[in-house]
């Protein structure tokens, strides 16, 4: 067992430190370390996108990120959505449009679709279906959660808030 | 506000006026799982917990020489090593998981080799320790000495007198009669035989004949199985699992643990999908092995490598389908061989195959054989409608050859030839009312029927399906709080919004909103008898129980109305707007009711308890429009149409996901998803890189459409949903395929290597 090291990140707006080891990834530390498990593990290969969190603002898959490459980085995951207010536009989106069956994937898809409406507020169906395209989803066949992303598209040019979430 | 999207259609059968079913209430648990609060398997956290690993076999077939775990047992962080022996002989009997059955031997077997390896992956030890990394490393200091067999991966050689014989308890049952003197991979041979096939072939005017081949698929879940056990030191043990069936996983357990049933607690988590995967145990034993031997809680992570290895896939099948009709389009005789890999161990769904693969069709002259093969692949299960699209893609495709021989339109060729009421299916069961004629009919009116193809290299194809729907029992118990609402406790585990669709059936017949019924799905304590969430069943059958409980506290409300206004509760009445009304116009909303529960006498409680008939016969027929490149053999789906009988639908949204998921999930079925196995039996594509399910990027919108004629066994006419819409797809594929260059698709899955070798050929 190698020694554990320090880490320090900003995660979910604070900063954070925690002992980790070198071969632990983001994922098994946010998990079984700081107890954030709402980040899910599919496959632990990067091929399933359940894992996808916010790393300086963009979606990587956890699982193929050490947790010490993440020093001094910020992360955000699905228990950092502010829901103070109540759950947010994109959250209502998905339960408007009935979005998820089992839910594994939904964290992740959520993750995604906050990085895609931030660089892109009005996607096209096509550029939806090619950004999420890492986030595998075995219930729905993908129709209402791509109804839900282009609502949740709708609900923030709507609010003129520029935020959905 | 519930959104109803564009591309669904509904169509009814029916008069009926519901106030909350057919309506799309946010489903009750889904903040939870939009901000990663709902707790699945691998997220059970308790003191003091160990990490458990489970070591795999690299061999396909082998024999256990011997194991040593001397060397894993002294890692420091180490507390438990477990191999085969640490798991009691269970005696020979038959487990019954709702949707199939196993040896329990053979269960045991699976989830921990005893003397011999049949499978790549097969578990052989595990390990537990203070992280899984210590779990993991111990376990490879884990001396295995094999003796490697020759492996059997095919279900014709496995079925061939000189193959390789897997299990030496395995001899071949033919009508509950033992048949085979000697061992055998094959277990049973299943025979259905209607009319006089032989004459009626004799009379027909076209006699088509084929021969199918379907690799071994997998269902896909995004989550891994995980267990976590705590063996509480006195013998009792509780078990938090992402089960379809908690009561299933607790008999399972019980049984090959030989741990009194009552003295298991089974705490279903969220579940990550489960598509028929999740019915039998595998590493839920294991961890309550690891847990009593280490005196600490332990929790087993299955990795997506060990799910694909030694889970349960659906089967690789060979399938011949012959059938034969008369000039003037009508169906005379079917004949059908099928034959089904059951895995490592008996119980491949041949059986449920045999039964389905002519379902669709009013065929009065018919033989189907079935048989059920051992080979060294996974044990198989369940999987969405088990058995029936290997079959479906057999018959149908073969059906679409007849037509065109005929000259008729297929359309027209199944709407003459359909199954309805009346019709005797070729294993003896006759439908009542059924709903593929007005399925049939609803596609040929849809836009998408009436829009031609645009462009070239481009086909369309048409297919119908069909499953039984399981009814099985339920229980549910409803308690009316004080501000009128409902507190609802479920058996079922919900994968797909069941909370709602029961608690919507609830609130029909109370007369309240859906959002004032709270459900809970509760522990194995804390709730009656519930089967495995599975076969389409939940909506219906522990819907069915909602029903009951609700019609009894409509009744204990009349009675405490009548105690209240110290009247006959003959004079009291339950009306669908929630109100009670008694003598001299008295009257009391169920809210005011409520709020006198407490002060006026014992809590208002009901359980309902069902046990449904087991064949609601549900029904669907797919269209699809599809672009093949000659360049590539790649086939691209442009447009999808999915059309079902459900009986009535609840709610709509989840029944429309329902068939987007199935329809998907049979679109990677048909074009892309295989086990792939090198000669010695080793998989080799065990992760989704390599074992690549539908992405969003691959498929269109699916468009739906709903028909309802209602199931007549059910107070609100449901059929159930899930499992018929993995059924056409295969077959529909393959005719637009056909549809686009002229070539029949006989091998799935229709990959561009395997297309672009048939295009190739000219």
């Amino acid at each position: 067992m190698a020694t554990q090291r320090v880490v320090t990140a900003t995660i979910n707006g604070r900063e954070r430190s925690f002992l980790c080891e070198p071969r632990q990834t983001l994922l098994e530390v946010l998990r079984d370390v700081l107890s954030l498990t709402g980040t899910k593990e599919g496959c632990s290969n990067g091929n399933c996108g359940a894992c996808t969190v916010l790393l300086e603002g963009k979606p990587v898959v956890s699982c193929l990120v050490l947790a010490v490459e993440c020093e001094g980085q910020s992360i955000e995951t699905i228990e950092g959505i502010d829901t103070k207010d109540g759950l947010t536009p994109l959250q209502n989106a998905f339960l408007e449009n009935a979005a998820l069956q089992c839910g594994i994937c939904t964290p992740g898809f959520i993750m995604s679709t906050k990085a895609l409406l931030r660089d892109n507020p009005n996607p096209t169906e096509e550029e939806i279906r090619f950004k999420l395209a890492g986030n595998l989803c075995r219930c729905t066949g993908y129709d209402k959660i791509v109804k839900a992303v282009q609502d949740a598209a709708q609900r923030r040019c709507g609010s003129g808030c520029g935020c959905n979430g | 506000m519930p959104i109803v999207p564009p591309g669904t259609t509904t169509v009814k059968h029916h008069d009926n006026k519901y106030k909350v079913i057919g309506t799309r209430p946010v489903r009750h648990d889904g903040a939870d799982k939009v901000t990663g609060r709902a707790k699945y398997g691998a997220d059970t956290q308790l003191s003091g917990m160990l990490y458990g690993y489970i070591l795999r076999s690299p061999h396909a077939h082998a024999n256990i020489k011997s194991i040593d775990t001397s060397a894993a047992e002294a890692v420091p962080g180490v507390y438990a090593v477990i191999a085969g022996k640490d798991f009691p002989h269970v005696g020979d009997k038959v487990a019954e998981l709702g949707e199939g059955s196993v040896r329990l031997a053979h269960l045991s077997a699976n989830c921990m080799a005893r003397g011999k390896v049949l499978y790549h992956g097969h578990p052989v030890a595990a390990v537990a320790a203070e992280t899984i990394h210590i779990a993991e490393e111990a376990a490879k200091l884990i001396k295995i000495e094999y003796e490697q067999l020759p492996p059997v991966l095919d279900v014709l050689e496995a079925m061939e007198p000189t193959a390789p014989v897997l299990n030496d308890d395995v001899f071949t049952e033919e009508m509950g009669q033992q048949v085979s003197e000697k061992p055998s991979n094959v277990a049973t041979h299943f025979l259905y035989e209607i009319g006089d096939p032989e004459a009626a072939f004799a009379t027909a005017d076209v006699v088509v004949e084929r021969e199918f081949r379907n690799a071994t698929v997998h269902q896909g879940y995004i989550e891994p199985h995980a267990s976590t056990a705590l063996y509480h030191g006195d013998g009792r043990v509780t078990l938090w699992t992402c089960t379809q069936g908690s009561f299933s996983s607790r008999q399972q357990v019980a049984e090959l643990l030989e741990i009194p049933l009552t003295w298991i607690k089974v705490i279903p988590t969220e579940i990550g999908g489960g598509f028929g995967g999740k019915i039998a145990v595998y590493e839920a034993p294991v961890s309550v092995a690891l847990s009593k031997k280490a005196g600490r809680p332990v929790r087993v992570v299955m990795d997506r490598t060990g799910v694909f290895l030694a889970t349960g896939p659906t089967p690789a099948t060979f399938i011949r389908v012959k059938l034969g009709a008369t000039k003037d389009g009508k169906l005379v005789a079917g004949q059908a061989w099928l034959a089904y890999e059951a895995g490592a161990f008996p119980g491949s769904p041949v059986n449920p195959g045999c039964m389905c693969v002519f379902s669709c069709y009013d065929i009065p002259n018919a033989r189907v054989d079935g048989y059920d093969v051992c080979v060294n692949k996974p044990r198989t299960n369940a999987y969405r409608a088990p058995g029936s699209p290997n079959a479906a893609f057999a018959c149908e495709t073969v059906l679409e050859e007849v037509c065109q021989e005929l000259g008729m339109d297929s359309m027209e060729f199944r709407l003459k030839n359909a199954a309805k009421e009346g019709t005797r299916r070729s294993d003896g069961y006759v439908y009542p009312r059924v709903g593929l004629v007005e399925c049939l009919e609803a596609v040929k009116n849809s836009d998408h029927y009436k829009t031609p193809l645009k462009g070239p290299n481009q086909g369309r194809g048409l297919a119908a399906g069909f499953w039984f729907n399981i009814g099985l029992k339920s229980s549910v118990t409803a308690t009316i709080n004080t501000d009128g609402k409902v507190s609802l406790v479920e058996g079922s585990t919900d994968i797909g919004g069941t909370r709602t669709s029961i608690s919507m059936q609830l609130a029909e017949v109370l007369g309240i909103p859906a959002e004032d019924v709270q459900p809970f799905v509760v522990d194995t304590d804390s709730v009656g008898y519930t089967d495995i969430t599975g076969g389409s069943r939940v909506t219906m059958a522990t819907g069915m129980a909602a029903y009951k409980a609700a019609l009894e506290l409509r009744d204990l409300c009349c009675e405490r109305a009548a105690r209240i206004w110290e009247c006959d509760v003959n004079e009291v009445r339950y009306h669908d707007d929630a109100t009670i009304t008694g003598p001299e116009g008295k009257v009391l909303t169920l809210k005011a009711l409520a709020a006198q529960i407490v002060a006026t006498g014992e809590s208002i409680t009901a359980s309902g308890n069902t046990n449904m008939p087991n064949s609601s016969n549900a029904f669907g027929v797919h269209l699809v429009d599809v672009e093949v490149d000659p360049d590539t053999g790649k086939t691209t789906v442009l447009r999808y149409t999915a059309c079902q009988d459900v009986g009535t639908a609840i709610h709509p949204a989840y029944v429309e996901g329902q068939m987007h998921g199935g329809a998907v999930q049979g679109i990677g079925w048909a074009l892309n998803e295989e086990y792939v196995y090198d000669k010695d039996g080793h998989m080799r594509n065990a992760n989704f890189l390599d074992y690549r399910i539908p992405t969003c990027y691959d498929v269109p919108n699916i468009e739906t459409i709903i028909v309802e004629v209602p199931n007549p066994d059910h107070p609100f006419g449901v059929r159930g949903v899930g499992e018929v819409p993995i059924c056409p797809p295969q077959a529909a594929i393959g005719a637009a395929i056909h549809g686009a260059t002229g070539k029949r698709m006989y091998e799935l899955p229709m990959s561009p290597p395997r297309l672009l070798h048939e295009l190739l050929k000219g």
